[in-house]
């Protein structure tokens, strides 16, 4: 109760912070605010919400096996999360696939759960299946926040990802001609006073993929990296990726080992 | 939209087979794992059709910046513009400048042709996102040049007017792989509307130019 309370006095501080900043003041004090705002609830990001639920949900039994995701492997031994994250996407030998974090969680709640797959994918964000997952997915993350991005290329079918990736990195269509390269491979761009990073250099994809998933304030939401990806499609004005395919993981592939040696600094708190 | 697309799809074929010949670096080959994955990865959603990832000649063209930006690449850069220059019809009624209040309006809207959209949403200019363009308006993107005092720093001769309706209608005409949507070429505008932001930045009167 407390910190919601808190988190509405922050949230209001920003609203003025940014109205007042688009009034009078240069472009460059609209980053300084939200870094400001940042820092003020930096104890206390809302993402924590989600983890506390996504912790329960780790050890509470559930699906038709009634059983826990306690014994999922997320690439460094069953059970282990501490870590995990800072080094996905992997190659997973059970299934012989590159994975990314929600695909991986999939294949447990499938293995060890008996849920079906497909009802993950077709749930929309923040809703039924995908809600817990987003939980899932904030508890998990904020056990790799500090590390260094660690991801491997060894394994030809990573390296394979990652190629098909980069391609997809540059792949234009829609009838605006965009690819994710239109906004996010030069330095120093903006849309509006958005700042862009370049994520074809190992400093701008540590600081797109170093911060999600994330607490997005402008929708009071906890997003995952998929629902991110995904409205950078919405915006791209390409058709739906579809949750988990290939075509996620393989951009998750190409962001994550260009960021390599960037600290992960998930949950982020994005604008 | 589907003709031109098919118009291009086979012109871009033929390019490819010639740029293909004799040249160091070729496009990108065909990978059907890549084509595979792209068209495994998405489905079709409110007016965001699957046609989407059908590429034309233009966007499988510059989807490969290494050989776009190469010296081989070069003959085929100006094949593409050629192609998108061929496409650019001037205004139906000789009128080159509308309403830059109006043209101000669609530069600040980014709105529409997303799957959240409906199919008569108003789509923007969305011109903002990328240009400067009246100095009073401070939330501005960089992607694109500066625009304020396009029309003080060059007139508005015949020649200014054609290029400037050349490069909104469709800029690819002038640089192949431009960043700039095709607005007429997608229908993303119409003629009226490109009409207004021509005003906003040639018209004496518009903000650009005070």
């Amino acid at each position: 109760m407390h910190r919601k309370y808190t988190l509405g006095i922050a949230s209001g501080l920003l609203a003025t912070m940014l109205s007042i900043s688009s009034l009078s003041y240069a472009q460059k004090s609209a980053t300084d605010e939200i870094a400001k705002y940042r820092e003020m609830i930096a104890d206390g990001n809302p993402s924590e919400l989600y983890e506390a639920a996504g912790d329960e949900l780790w050890k509470k039994p559930a699906g038709p096996k009634n059983a826990t995701l306690e014994k999922c492997d997320l690439g460094l031994g069953a059970g282990v999360v501490k870590g995990a994250a800072a080094q996905l996407p992997r190659y997973f030998k059970d299934t012989n696939k590159v994975q990314d974090l929600e695909s991986r969680l999939i294949t447990c709640m499938q293995v060890l759960q008996g849920r079906d797959p497909q009802e993950m994918i077709d749930a929309p964000f923040q809703k039924g299946p995908k809600k817990d997952m987003e939980a899932i997915v904030a508890y998990v993350v904020t056990l790799s926040k500090g590390d260094k991005i660690k991801v491997s290329t060894n394994h030809p079918k990573e390296k394979e990802m990652y190629e098909l990736g980069k391609r997809a990195f540059f792949f234009q269509g829609g009838p605006m001609d965009f690819s994710c390269a239109s906004c996010h491979a030069e330095d120093g761009k903006r849309i509006r006073l958005q700042d862009l990073p370049n994520i074809t250099t190992q400093k701008g994809a540590a600081l797109g993929w170093g911060y999600w998933p994330a607490y997005r304030v402008s929708s009071g939401q906890f997003w995952t990296m998929q629902q991110r990806l995904n409205d950078c499609f919405r915006q791209q004005r390409f058709p739906f990726p579809i949750y988990t395919s290939d075509l996620t993981v393989a951009l998750s592939m190409y962001m994550a080992k260009n960021a390599n040696g960037g600290t992960v600094e998930t949950p982020g708190l994005k604008r | 939209m589907k003709n031109i697309k098919s118009l291009l799809a086979i012109g871009s074929f033929t390019l490819l087979a010639i740029a293909m010949q004799g040249s160091a670096i070729a496009q990108q080959a065909n990978d059907p794992k890549f084509n595979k994955m792209i068209k495994d990865g998405f489905k079709a959603e409110g007016i965001a059709g699957l046609d989407r990832i059908d590429q034309d000649a233009t966007q499988k063209f510059c989807s490969d910046p290494v050989f776009a930006n190469s010296k081989q690449g070069e003959k085929m850069r100006e094949k593409i513009q050629k192609i998108n220059m061929d496409t650019i019809k001037q205004p139906s009624d000789g009128k080159y400048m509308g309403d830059w209040k109006k043209g101000e309006a669609i530069a600040q809207s980014g709105r529409g042709a997303t799957w959240t959209d409906k199919a008569d949403t108003p789509v923007g200019g969305g011109c903002y996102n990328c240009h400067q363009i009246d100095p009073k308006e401070i939330s501005h993107g960089n992607i694109g040049p500066s625009l304020t005092g396009y029309g003080k720093l060059r007139g508005n001769s015949q020649e200014v007017l054609t290029y400037t309706w050349n490069r909104i209608n469709n800029s690819k005409a002038y640089n192949a792989c431009s960043n700039m949507p095709r607005f007429a070429h997608f229908k993303l505008l119409s003629e009226q509307q490109i009409q207004d932001v021509m005003a906003l930045l040639l018209d004496p009167a518009s903000p650009v130019n005070q």
